[in-house]
């Protein structure tokens, strides 16, 4: 017993003080795109979406790139300097990714702002204090199923927030979605959709859940979670970070801006 | 031995005309035999060649003598001898082999689906709708079933378990799995494609780097090129990191399956403290985009190799910390000792790998026997148990956190200013594959073996590539872990192996 009090007096109080205090992520981070217009030219529009594994990188008729968000893996392959030396597509530190609407993850050199995620007001009213989640994985590779397990953990604990992952869908206000969503978990994923009673939320995390990701291609998959089911906030990444899907979170429950 | 075999090193890539053919007749008796003479079975599989032939593929490794056996055999009769019988290590490729290519393991004792592919590509392949399959049931009046997932309780892949129970006590566990199915090896035929770096890195996603370290290698040995001595030193320590992350998790995870709290939340953070350091290394936590074909994607400089020396020391002792509290509490002790027990016999007889194995007593170890990359230079000492039970893995798998840790700190202390880069170290060699080779690449990851083996066409593009996570050896120790157990204990065995779904279910 001494010993157990012993190690928590060393092991110290580690929550984060997120949100009052930002998160502090390494150099080598790669959160949100952005475009530079002022670099893009021919060579630029011909070469960077050939980069692309997942075709989230496009030239626009206009002469400029968009990046869709919910394909991006944030590989950092686009990352490049062209022939003059500079770069048309960079990656910043702000990990802040989520969106409602897969339109709002479609980013250019026009539009690259957090995009508004707050949920209507009904469900807003409902969940904003307390929202309970099913998390399914649909194929996910465990990696964003880790860095949505450790948001349980006491750095950033996520119960303080009023939010909580449940075991059974007849206890939860929605589903926090992992994976492109099998071709064999469709049903199961449908049978737990249909198992939480509404209103609902559906969160799709990872740019498998949002688009199908590297996996987009392959017939065995379908292409995320929005093929089934109605979608409300999108958290991209590969697999987001752990403080990416919490500031989604947040913000669609009107708890940040 | 009345017949030879193509005998290669780990990452050594032979043409396929070497690997030696044998007769219908003659290469089950062949692979039965190397199996009698206590060797493991790494990689067992078909590669259909056209409507009527099935050629099968075996990868054996002597661990003693550091040496893999190939050979090959062609079927066209839509049947071979199951070798499962003789040696149940061969049971679940088997049923693989016949998923895959429809060619019938004639004497198999329970030929059930492995994945159920919703694709089925030739006509000879069964098809079955996931989940369709009959378990095996255990009669009598008291006897019930109790039936988890796909969809479980917690954040975690999906499966299917079945148990047979006599009150608490489980006399049977059938593990039913392939919800994860996302059709990565099909894909990978006529590869590497844009997308195929990103597939492997999400096998398995807590196994990013051991999975991309082994396609690397596959890679750089089909195009006869060895990734830099410095690329090498940071994959090992990433390899390592990676150990250590998932290591510390389980730990924590299993105090929290037998109700002891302070470890299991002082490891949750510990574990998020070690992928922290892999994002120091590459910016993402898994480790995605470091190990690439041909080296890695981002190099090293003096200041993060002594950031990274002074939060791995803090670390550590925090992880001393959090475990010993573990080994010095009775009512934890008394929880793992004497649970989920696998005989050294069982474990050698079902090919089990990595520290599920090693807590038996096996003492095999890739980076020992098979050693490759960094490891030809260095060695980490292989830690075991004799228990065979949940103490054993468990602690297996605290003596590999810290011989991994004592080898990061190591290397760290004698900086590599070869390795001193923004950007990676390595040279784009994906589309060089020789052609008409066969190469076999293994990594210890921290599960366990993994095993690659990839064979070219003329063209130098993939012709058949076979995955083996070391998943897909110990799935079966688990269910036999649970003989015997009450089933309120198949959390904490379960967490003592944490096995993947989608690197089963690929």
């Amino acid at each position: 017993m001494l010993e157990i009090i012993k190690t928590r007096i060393s092991q110290g109080h580690r929550t984060a003080r997120y949100p009052k205090v930002q998160p502090t992520l390494p150099d080598r981070f790669r959160g949100r795109p952005v475009i530079n217009q002022d670099n893009i030219d021919a060579h630029t529009l011909e070469t960077l979406p050939k980069l692309c594994a997942t075709g989230a990188l496009c030239s626009t008729a206009s002469g400029g790139l968009t990046l869709d968000m919910g394909k991006c893996l944030f590989c950092g392959r686009c990352d490049v300097c062209n022939p003059s030396g500079k770069k048309a597509v960079t990656f910043s530190n702000d990990h802040r990714l989520a969106a409602r609407s897969r339109d709002d993850l479609r980013i250019s050199t026009t539009q690259n702002s957090v995009a508004p995620s707050r949920l209507d007001d009904e469900r807003l009213r409902l969940f904003r204090r307390s929202l309970r989640l099913r998390q399914v994985s649909a194929g996910g590779c465990n990696a964003c199923e880790a860095d949505i397990n450790v948001l349980n953990t006491l750095v950033f604990d996520l119960s303080r927030f009023g939010i909580q992952f449940v075991a059974s869908p007849r206890h939860a206000d929605g589903l926090i979605i992992t994976g492109p969503v099998t071709k064999n978990m469709a049903l199961a994923l449908r049978k737990t959709f249909d198992a939480t009673p509404a209103p609902k939320v559906v969160i799709a995390v990872g740019a498998c859940a949002i688009s199908g990701g590297m996996f987009a291609a392959h017939d065995q998959v379908h292409h995320g979670a929005e093929d089934l089911l109605p979608v409300d906030l999108f958290i991209p990444g590969c697999p987001p970070h752990p403080y990416t899907i919490l500031d989604g979170l947040l913000r669609l429950l009107g708890r940040i801006d | 031995m009345n017949f030879s075999t193509a005998k290669l090193h780990n990452n050594q890539t032979i043409h396929t005309d070497e690997v030696p053919l044998f007769r219908e007749d003659t290469f089950c008796d062949a692979l039965s035999e190397l199996l009698d003479r206590k060797m493991r079975i790494c990689s067992f599989f078909g590669d259909r060649i056209d409507q009527d032939v099935v050629k099968l593929y075996a990868v054996c490794a002597d661990d003693r003598g550091g040496v893999l056996h190939a050979l090959c055999g062609l079927f066209s009769h839509g049947s071979f001898s199951s070798l499962t019988g003789r040696h149940p290590q061969a049971h679940l490729f088997e049923r693989e082999i016949y998923e895959q290519t429809g060619c019938v393991p004639q004497g198999h004792p329970w030929l059930k689906p492995v994945r159920f592919p919703t694709t089925q590509h030739y006509p000879q392949c069964p098809s079955v709708s996931i989940g369709e399959t009959e378990f095996f049931r255990v009669s009598g009046d008291e006897i019930h079933q109790v039936a988890v997932g796909p969809v479980h309780a917690g954040i975690i892949e999906p499966g299917h378990f079945r148990f047979q129970c006599h009150g608490e006590t489980v006399l049977h566990l059938e593990i039913s799995l392939g919800y994860q199915h996302r059709g990565i090896e099909e894909h990978l035929v006529n590869g590497p494609h844009p997308a195929t770096p990103f597939q492997f890195e999400a096998i398995a996603g807590d196994t990013t780097i051991g999975h991309m370290t082994a396609y690397s290698r596959i890679v750089e040995s089909l195009c006869g090129y060895s990734a830099p001595h410095s690329a090498e030193r940071i994959r090992a320590i990433a390899l390592e990191l990676e150990r250590c992350a998932n290591h510390t998790g389980d730990l924590g995870a299993m105090a929290g399956d037998v109700g002891f709290l302070p470890t299991m939340s002082y490891c949750g953070r510990i574990r998020g403290d070690f992928l922290n350091h892999t994002a120091l290394l590459c910016g993402n936590r898994f480790g995605r985009g470091l190990v690439v074909p041909g080296g890695v994607g981002f190099g090293m400089d003096a200041e993060r190799e002594k950031t990274l020396t002074e939060r791995l020391s803090a670390t550590f002792e925090d992880f001393l910390g959090a475990t010993n509290l573990l080994w010095e509490s009775a009512s934890v002790m008394d929880r793992f000792e004497r649970t989920g027990i696998i005989s050294r016999e069982t474990a050698q007889s079902i090919g089990l790998v990595g520290p599920a194995a090693r807590a038996c007593g096996s003492l095999h170890d890739v980076r020992l026997d098979h050693a490759q990359g960094y490891y030809r230079f260095t060695h980490i000492p292989v830690c075991t148990a004799d228990s065979g039970d949940v103490f054993g893995r468990g602690h297996v798998r605290w003596q590999e956190v810290r011989e991994s840790v004592d080898f990061i700190l190591r290397e760290l202390a004698t900086p590599d200013t070869a390795g001193y880069r923004e950007r990676g170290l390595c040279s784009p060699v994906e589309n060089g594959c020789r052609s008409d080779m066969f190469t076999v690449s293994l990594v210890e990851g921290w599960r366990g073996e993994i095993c690659h083996t990839a064979i070219t066409d003329k063209t130098g593009k993939f012709r058949c590539y076979k995955v083996v996570d070391p998943s897909f050896h110990n799935w079966f120790g688990l269910a036999l872990a649970m003989r015997g157990q009450q089933i309120s204990d198949f959390p904490l065995c379960n967490k003592s192996f944490n096995l993947s779904y989608c690197g089963f279910d690929l």
